[in-house]
């Protein structure tokens, strides 16, 4: 696939006759080696628990930046998307609860899984398109409840309140897919694919226009796209981010329910994003780490300070409300201001542009 | 009316044998087939009447919504915190004095100020940006929900209402026919008849306040062009202040409106944010009447489908609301 070119996504500034090799900037060389040799350094639990997590809560929040950065949509279903995922693959594939699961091989459950959670992500992107800006916000918010409750409800197909556990990936190749280091490099790789995808969309067609139809809808609908087509194709998109984010996730904690796709988890998706930043693919996933981390050290942090580590939300919400209050573009926003501030002349207050 | 029927004729006329079939299922006594087929006539009595109050209810926590977001175009997703700190600060009140109705000034002068607070502090600063404005209030009600489960913990409360208030209402409706032949006349909680009436007292006082008064007249044009509004020299911030803080009171009220119907407790900020969520969308963003509407409806959805689909009961509501979505995206009575 071309996707992988490097020279088609467009990491490099131009094409100066220097191979697509060398045109990859330093940047990806550093942090490509580090991810591919962390399995060396960190321990089980920092594969697992941290970097998976990241990943996988990055790939979901990747969806919601596609929708937001270039879209200009703020959808707060993703999560519910996500959560369709995993709740076809412990559905059609395998699980402890027989009476249920259909048992199908997993190279006929995941595909399916995945076309079910795209259905769902384009009906609610059909649904949320016909408004726009903040009440796209109020609209996906009340379908993400609708699907809480209903899965919460519904014993028949999702198992009501306890939902499937014992999901498990696949042993291909051998391998246990839920060890620490296959499941490292499984998140990993998706992970990454995922953003070089998004990154190759951004400046196709196909994303230039989308984000003419965030930019400007009726100028775009005056040159002949079609404004609604390229919105929920969007949201279609992103649903396949968080169809394969929402089964990773099954598989990491080997169980799925309504609570893993609840209000709560579609609103930190959200704070995910908007922590690290809704302007370049790489956001989503600065945000993932930074909420994985606080999520999984700040109840230690908070008892040596003495407080009581239940104040967990708290900390969530202070980081977040000084985030969206000084920096609406996120950590990204707050590294380039910085960038741009080492640019400048310090005496004519110029610059930013130039060599 | 004879407009909508002369334009709609056959709408009007599905419109007047539903009502009329209404009517008759609240009035006369039921026959024995139709009993049969959805069970007592007292059950579906009392979801109808519990739909109607539980939509009062609604209609309390969504109109301050949907006034707050007409005007400053400013989606609150807080507004169920403020609910929340209503129910709580009412809880305290009730408690501190012994005055069930000293509850209600209390929860909306607190939860006003509260507002005044939030307007001034965070939404003034960063006017004209929606999207930023609903993301800092999805942080604070982050933040208030925490605060507020440290500070009254995970456990329910109750507001009690006083003695004068809690016997049932002897109503004309018949529920039943004894074998011998006496009459059963439905009881239903006073609580809650007057708790409804004050909601429609409130409808009614904010519908008038809107189209008969100065300073309605000057929220109404702010809705309508706010920047024209200020041009024309009237002081804008100090509507959108009054606005909010009454949106936020009235929000408080409701707060402890619920927690004498139900109870008051963590996760009732979310189910009632939801709510008004709901509400506005059917009824139509920013418009009082359709809160009232919208309300009533979904009311009505969650009573009637506790009783006769229980187990969808919360997915209806969610229901109507993808099919109003679908076939008239602005509301039922919002303008395009």
């Amino acid at each position: 696939m071309s996707v992988f070119d490097p020279a088609e996504t467009g990491l490099a500034a131009a094409s100066d006759g220097r191979s697509w090799l060398e045109r990859i900037p330093v940047a990806y060389w550093v942090v490509g080696l580090v991810l591919l040799i962390m399995p060396a350094i960190a321990g089980d639990f920092m594969l697992f628990q941290i970097f998976g997590w990241t990943f996988i809560l990055g790939l979901i929040a990747l969806g919601l930046m596609f929708l937001g950065g270039y879209g200009g949509m703020v959808s707060l279903a993703q999560m519910s998307i996500a959560g369709v995922g995993g709740y076809m693959v412990a559905i059609f594939g395998v699980s402890a609860i027989d009476t249920i699961s259909l048992g199908w091989p997993w190279y006929v459950a995941i595909p399916i899984a995945l076309v079910i959670a795209m259905l769902f992500g384009t009906l609610t992107g059909w649904l949320a398109v016909r408004t726009e800006g903040i009440y796209t916000i109020m609209i996906t918010l009340a379908i993400a409840a609708a699907f809480f409750y209903f899965a919460r409800q519904n014993y028949v197909v999702f198992n009501g309140f306890s939902g499937f556990n014992g999901v498990l990936p696949p042993m291909l190749f051998g391998v246990d897919w839920r060890g620490p280091a296959a499941f490292y490099y499984l998140t990993l790789f998706w992970a990454a694919l995922g953003y070089l995808v998004v990154l190759y969309i951004s400046r196709a067609p196909f994303g230039l226009a989308l984000q003419g139809v965030r930019d400007n809808p009726r100028r775009m609908s005056a040159l002949g796209y079609n404004v609604t087509a390229h919105r929920v194709a969007a949201y279609t998109f992103a649903a396949l981010l968080a169809a394969i984010g929402g089964i990773l996730l099954t598989w990491q904690s080997a169980q799925i329910s309504p609570g893993t796709a609840g209000i709560g988890p579609a609103i930190d998706i959200l704070v995910i994003a908007v922590i690290g930043g809704m302007r370049h693919p790489v956001g989503p996933f600065i945000g993932a780490f930074i909420y994985v981390i606080l999520k999984t050290y700040a109840i230690d942090a908070l008892v040596t300070l003495g407080l009581s580590g239940e104040r967990f939300q708290l900390l969530i919400g202070v980081a977040f409300l000084s985030i969206v209050f000084w920096s609406p573009d996120g950590i990204i926003g707050l590294w380039d201001r910085l960038r741009e501030d080492r640019k400048r002349d310090p005496l004519t207050g110029r610059g930013g542009e130039g060599p | 009316m004879t407009d909508f029927a002369r334009r709609h004729p056959i709408w009007a006329a599905v419109t007047a044998i539903l009502a009329a079939i209404l009517i008759w299922m609240i009035f006369a006594l039921w026959p024995s087939w139709l009993v049969d087929l959805i069970g007592k006539k007292k059950v579906f009595l009392n979801a109808l009447f519990n739909g109607i109050t539980l939509g009062g209810l609604y209609f309390l926590v969504a109109s301050g919504f949907t006034l707050i977001f007409g005007l400053m175009r400013n989606v609150n997703l807080a507004h169920g915190s403020l609910y929340l700190l209503g129910g709580y600060v009412g809880y305290e009140f009730a408690e501190l004095t012994g005055y069930w109705l000293l509850a209600f000034p209390a929860a909306f002068i607190v939860v006003a100020l509260f507002g005044i607070l939030l307007q001034l502090g965070v939404f003034r600063r960063m006017e004209g940006q929606d999207l930023r404005q609903t993301l800092v209030t999805i942080g604070i009600s982050i933040i208030m929900a925490d605060l507020m489960l440290w500070g009254w913990g995970g456990d329910f409360y109750n507001i009690s209402a006083p003695s004068w208030l809690s016997g049932p209402l002897e109503t004309i409706l018949v529920t039943t026919q004894k074998r011998s032949g006496d009459l059963v006349y439905l009881k239903y909680p006073l609580v809650r008849v007057v708790i409804f009436l004050a909601a429609v007292t409130i409808g009614v006082g904010m519908w008038l306040l809107l189209n008969r008064t100065k300073i309605g007249m000057l929220i109404r044009a702010g809705v309508d062009d706010r920047d024209m509004l200020s041009a024309t020299g009237a002081r804008i911030q100090l509507v959108f202040l009054g606005v909010f803080a009454f949106g936020a009171g009235l929000a408080g009220i409701a707060g402890v409106v619920g927690g004498t119907f139900q109870s008051v407790a963590p996760g009732e900020d979310i189910r009632f944010l939801l709510a008004s969520l709901v509400v506005v969308i059917v009824g139509g963003m920013g418009s009082i009447p359709g809160a009232a509407l919208g309300a009533l409806l979904i009311g009505l959805a969650e009573q009637f489908g506790s009783v006769y689909m229980p187990t969808y009961a919360v997915v209806l509501t969610f229901l109507i609301m993808v099919g109003v979505l679908a076939f008239r995206p602005q509301g039922l009575m919002g303008r395009s």
